[in-house]
């Protein structure tokens, strides 16, 4: 599906005026093509994007699910182009709009798509948003900046989105700053922002992981809402597998800088194609495991300047073998169709087939990760993990 | 079955005074906690379960004594905990200690793991003599999965699941009988938040330790919870054992709370009914009337503005639990 699809040159753009209104093909807004970022930090290389390829249709919800420094987020920033070079340096990969590659463009080019065509929502508004501005003037920005519109009409925009973000008292609050909102309001805000100007593509990164649950579900409905007005093409990037079971179409599934799943929600909740999948659908507390011990996977993901070779996964994999332990890692293929696994036992844990083997149990595993901390200079590095991760998100 | 009461509260309140103006006056009361009360028994888990603001926190402050209430009692063991002092009131702390949400802000950098976990014997000193100390910190470590010989390592040598559990060796380090658990895998990642969960239920079953646990995730609350309270602005507004709460819940705001809660399988999707409140939670300087859920609930008559409703037996279906609503009814939501 993804990684197959080509560069063909049938796949033309048309540019309507000069503005730029850009044509998806067959509805193919954004495509990412092993794409590869790392940082170069004191420490080391630290290999955060490594060969991650999906792609997105007008009107569909792909979520990325992945926990933290699976480069969820560092891909959602290396689409918009707002990466802090150095240290990070994107090294590989494509990624498209409407067939183009925006990596290849200049700035300014890359600016006239940033806004307009692909917008983005952050997950902390608070630090998202300008403490020293109105919260009017921040949203009428992106019309005096990209439409060229004056003070009045661009503040009469602001309002009228504050309207539809469902902000009461748009109208008297427009020029209140983002300290006087609740956080359930400033989220609002900022999406009023990313679809200013009608963006065809929307990358949310964790917009909902600060909030309560009750406004977590009244920003979610409005989410869905504005998405099928306008038809975006909406990358969710969350942690929270509750949430990727609401609303998502399709689901790739991060570990380690790869897309190690993707296929169908329903199809993926169903049966995980992946064991990390599956180890992360097993550990969320069901019904009926009440007051029995919860399957954790063991172990912890991989410092990402000494990832493992061959399956990232392989030190907490139940299913390991010498085959997961060599380079090359498996590749992301086609296991059945419309759905994709890097996994060399895919088909065999899909069917459920007694030949695949349980060659480590959990307890194993943190046996292993005892034996790895023994060894000298442990890995584990505050400064670094954080860098990954801007904000709060849970590590 | 006679169950035995570790800790009890009653009518607990906690105002914290708002001031402004230049001479610094009080202008009014942040009502963080205002009239709760409940009882803990020996050796189970009881969860508080409500939003950012509903004064959770606030709550677990009270019951470790780290701030003096404004009203209300608390009862250890038959002791009335805030009229203790100086010796009494040391000896008491060594049997309710506390697990923090953020296993990075709450270790401290500069000590190793030894030091972190044997600091609770260097207060309390007549605990264990000097010279066993080492070796109980290394028993500790390993009752909590970690290998003792790290025992002269720091904290950021470790990611959170594994600060998170130094954490909790330094809770049960002094054989309390009740642990505050305050949102204590909240901010681990899924497939270690697991891990910590099966630990905490170890230690529970192994040390007869009783819980208030505390957490927003109401997923983990009911796996691991005897009993489950939601607290809304202060307040408990239903308060019963995990299948009366989850299964049976009677108190509106209960029931968008769980409605709310994204469920992890998409079969679902459409079929669940969810309630979506409007609005946010009010602010507690100045909390709704009588029933403080009136302004976002949707069963608010002219009664619910007027006159608070009790946190009373009220019929659930199959029995009756507490629930504070004038018109309280069951609602299948998850």
């Amino acid at each position: 599906m993804t990684s197959s699809l080509g560069t063909g040159g049938a796949r033309t753009v048309e540019i309507l005026d000069s503005r730029g209104a850009w044509k998806p093909l067959d509805g193919l807004l954004l495509e990412v093509d092993q794409l590869q970022v790392e940082f170069r930090t004191r420490d080391g290389v630290a290999k955060a994007i490594n060969g991650v390829s999906f792609d997105l249709h007008e009107g569909e919800t792909l979520a990325i699910l992945g926990e933290s420094g699976s480069g969820k987020s560092v891909t959602a920033q290396a689409i918009m182009g707002i990466l802090d070079s150095p240290p990070a340096f994107v090294t590989g990969g494509e990624v498209r709009y409407c067939g183009q590659n925006i990596l290849a463009m200049s700035e300014e080019d890359r600016r006239r798509i940033r806004g307009p065509e692909i917008s983005m929502v952050f997950q902390d508004a608070l630090s998202a948003l300008n403490p020293v501005f109105p919260v009017g003037w921040q949203i009428a920005e992106m019309f005096r900046k990209h439409r060229g519109m004056n003070k009045a009409d661009a503040q009469a925009q602001a309002i009228r989105l504050m309207q539809r973000v469902q902000i009461p008292g748009a109208a008297q609050r427009v020029k209140a700053y983002p300290h006087q909102f609740s956080g359930g309001m400033r989220q609002r805000i900022m999406i009023a922002m990313a679809i200013a100007l009608d963006p065809a593509v929307l990358i949310a990164d964790e917009p909902t992981t600060a909030l309560d649950v009750t406004v977590q579900a009244q920003i979610m409905q409005l989410m869905a809402d504005l998405q099928q007005e306008r038809r975006m093409g909406l990358i969710l990037i969350t942690h929270d597998l509750g949430v990727v079971a609401d609303v998502a179409d399709r689901i790739a599934v991060m570990y380690a800088g790869r897309v190690v799943e993707q296929a169908d929600a329903f199809e993926l909740y169903a049966q995980p194609g992946h064991p990390y999948t599956q180890g992360l659908l097993d550990s969320i507390p069901r019904l009926d495991q009440k007051g029995e011990t919860l399957s954790a996977i063991g172990g912890l993901p991989p410092n990402l300047t000494s990832i493992p070779p061959g399956c990232p996964f392989n030190p907490r994999c139940h299913y390991a073998q010498d085959i997961c332990r060599v380079d090359p890692p498996p590749p992301l293929r086609e296991v059945t169709p419309h759905r994709l696994a890097a996994c060399h036992f895919s088909e065999l844990l899909l069917t459920h087939s007694p030949e695949l083997e349980v060659t480590q149990t959990t307890e194993e595993v943190e046996a292993h990760v005892e034996l790895e901390l023994e060894l000298p200079a442990p890995a584990v590095k505050l400064a670094d993990e954080q860098s990954f991760d801007r904000g709060g998100e849970p590590l | 079955m006679s169950r035995e009461v570790v800790l009890k509260a009653e009518n607990l309140v906690k105002h914290y005074p708002i001031k402004a103006g230049v001479l610094r006056r009080t202008v009014g009361y942040v009502k963080a906690v205002d009239g709760v009360s409940f009882e803990l028994y020996k050796g189970e888990t009881l969860g508080i379960v409500g939003e950012s603001g509903c004064g959770k926190s606030s709550l677990a402050r009270l019951l470790m004594r780290l701030e003096e209430p404004t009203a209300g009692t608390l009862t250890f063991d038959g002791t009335d905990v805030y009229s203790q002092k100086g010796r009494e009131m040391r000896r008491l702390r060594r049997d309710i200690q506390i697990v923090f949400q953020d296993p990075y802000t709450s270790l401290n950098p500069r000590k190793t793991v030894g030091d972190i976990v044997g600091e609770p014997f260097e207060i309390h000193t007549d605990v264990l003599p000097k010279r066993d100390r080492r070796q109980r910190v290394q028993q500790l470590l390993e009752l909590v999965g970690l290998n003792p010989e790290h025992i002269n390592r720091y904290p950021h040598q470790f990611s959170g699941g594994q600060r998170q559990r130094i954490g909790i060796a330094r809770g049960v380090a002094l054989n309390p009988k009740v642990i505050i658990c305050d949102e204590p895998v909240s901010a681990l990642d899924v497939s270690v938040q697991a891990q910590v969960v099966n630990l905490l239920e170890e230690l529970q079953a192994g040390l007869g330790l009783a819980y208030i646990f505390i957490a927003h995730d109401l997923s983990v609350v009911r796996h691991i919870s005897d009993r489950v309270a939601v607290m809304y602005l202060g307040k408990i507004v239903e308060i019963g054992d995990e299948d009366q709460i989850y299964s049976r819940p009677t108190h509106p705001y209960t029931q968008a709370l769980l409605s709310a809660v994204p469920m992890p399988d998409p079969t679902l999707r459409n079929v669940r009914e969810q309630i979506v409140l409007t609005g946010d939670v009010p602010s507690p300087a100045n909390p709704p009337a009588a029933c403080r859920f009136h302004t976002r609930c949707w069963k608010a008559q002219e009664i619910c503005s007027i006159d608070e409703p009790l946190l009373i037996e009220r019929p659930d279906g199959e029995a009756a639990h507490l629930s504070a609503c004038h018109f309280a009814e069951p609602r299948v939501v998850v």
